[in-house]
């Protein structure tokens, strides 16, 4: 018996009801998706983001092509009229720049010489990875990008991205070819800084402007307007010195952060495949010699006491060595 | 003898599935990180011109379906919470559905109207989301960025509406 002959042949229900229960069906969905997030594990959505990330990242990669083409053009004929008075400032910026690299020079020279004689361990050189900047979110709730590298080119989460002017952000999501970084400005977004005038500590974090805030200022009058502002390596995410901007006072009183990467476009930019020490350091080398040798080291004969030929075994016992 | 009369049937590809393919084009090219004479092109929210539009032009299973995926699609390609615009999409659908009694046939000024309190209500709810997962209240000023280009993109439902409300013969 078909269904359309049943007793249900001649129940109609109104398109709204149906409408309606979709409609209730889809909160559902949604609210259980959002309720459904691990705040504290970013990576258990890392498989679906991936797969949304290099699908998007290729479709948009294709469709921005005209796109960018008109940005192109615009770019030519700002470049044809603003020719002479930007051949100006590029000159005057040329001559005081002469003076700061010779400084440099100099500065590097000293510097070297400072960690020879001191023996202090430097931070080992760090390997970079140039992409090109398919897809950008610039709203309030997310201010991202895709990238067109991946874990293929030894992209990692956690990787800070700068541009030739500073800091940009850091990867947050990976797939073979495309990867997701979030600004610096994104509402989520925290980075440990330090103020280069005074050496205080602050936090900078994203509220979707195009201005982050400075907060958790250490120090009194340690921040002036115009200071410029560092990453200040803590935590051991970014390496320390990348240059984020200058401080600036915002409309609402608050500290800001006036980015240097703002000052061209973020077309392009480097991936710093960075590892902090305490990833570099080769877990085996920590329980070798001598650090393990504490545990079997025989202990300081007493002063008063005759000094024995061989130790006893009930000398070799080290507190906290059982559990080894 | 009576002459055949023409008979035009809209069906959910006309008024759903086109108009979901455009959004998620115009989308996708508005995300493109170029900047024209020294501005970034604006980012609206562009299936809310559809989640306003469908339940005034016609009650339907597969609109709240569309803007289902619609949502999604934006979550990932924007990087915010998964769910959040699907959430705040399919509200603005259901009130909408509900005060269609009210709606239907209104002139322009007052869907405009309509359309204005819907989205903002959309952005509060995303706004309120956002804190809560995020932390940390985003810029007012930031989203007054985006709800001015999305209020802008209004006669694109309005022009939605007059093209299919009351096209299909068979729902007079």
């Amino acid at each position: 018996m078909a269904f359309r002959d049943g007793p249900l042949e001649n129940l109609k229900v109104p398109l709204i009801w149906t409408a309606g229960l979709t409609v209730l069906a889809v909160l559902a969905v949604s609210v259980f998706l959002l309720l459904g997030q691990r705040r504290d594990d970013p990576d258990s959505q890392n498989a679906i983001r991936g797969a949304g990330d290099q699908v998007s990242g290729g479709v948009g990669g294709v469709l921005a092509a005209p796109v960018r083409w008109v940005g192109a053009a615009s770019d030519y004929i700002g470049d044809y009229f603003f020719a002479v008075s930007e051949n100006r400032r590029l000159k005057e910026q040329v001559a005081e720049l002469q003076a700061v690299a010779d400084a440099n020079i100099a500065l590097q020279n000293i510097n070297s010489r400072y960690e020879s004689m001191l023996g202090i361990r430097v931070e080992p050189p760090v390997p970079t990875q140039t992409a090109r900047s398919i897809s950008e979110s610039r709203g309030p709730f997310a201010r991202s990008r895709l990238i067109d590298v991946g874990t293929g080119q030894g992209v990692r989460i956690g990787n800070p991205v700068i541009n030739e002017h500073g800091l940009v952000g850091r990867v947050v999501g990976t797939s073979p070819r495309v990867s997701r970084v979030l600004l610096v400005t994104d509402v989520s977004s925290r980075i440990p800084v330090l103020i280069d005038r005074t050496d205080a500590r602050a936090m900078l974090t994203g509220d979707g402007s195009g201005n982050p805030r400075l907060e958790y200022v250490r120090g009194t009058d340690s921040v002036e307007v115009g200071d410029r502002v560092l990453t200040s390596g803590d935590g051991g995410g970014i390496p320390r010195g990348v240059p984020i901007g200058v401080v600036a006072r915002g409309i609402d009183g608050s500290w800001r952060v006036k980015l240097f990467s703002d000052r061209g476009a973020i077309d392009f930019v480097k991936v710093l495949r960075f590892e902090d020490f305490g990833q570099l350091v080769d877990p085996e080398t920590l329980n070798a010699p001598p650090l393990a040798a504490l545990g079997t080291a025989p202990v300081p004969p007493a002063p008063e006491a005759p000094a024995p030929a061989t130790p006893s075994p009930a000398t070799q016992a080290q507190p906290g060595g059982e559990g080894e | 003898m009576r002459r055949p009369v023409a008979v035009r049937v809209v069906g959910p590809l006309q008024w759903i599935v086109y108009p979901s393919l455009l959004a998620i084009l115009a989308t996708l090219v508005l995300a493109t990180p170029v900047t024209l004479f020294g501005l970034s092109l604006p980012e609206p929210i562009i299936p809310m011109v559809l989640a306003f539009a469908w339940p005034l032009i016609r009650p339907s299973i597969t609109a709240p379906l569309a803007l289902l995926a619609l949502g999604l699609f934006l979550d990932l390609l924007f990087y915010t919470p998964l769910g959040l615009w699907s959430l705040s999409l399919i509200c603005i659908y259901a009130a909408i559905l509900v005060s269609r009694n009210f709606l239907m046939g209104q002139e322009t000024r007052v869907l405009f109207v309509w359309y204005t309190v819907a989205s903002l209500g959309a952005f509060f709810l995303a706004y309120v989301i956002v804190t809560i997962v995020a932390g940390r209240a985003p810029s007012l000023l930031a989203l007054l960025g985006q709800i001015v280009p999305t209020l802008l993109i209004f006669p694109l439902a309005d022009r939605l509406i007059q093209r299919f409300d009351d096209g299909d013969v068979r729902f007079r």
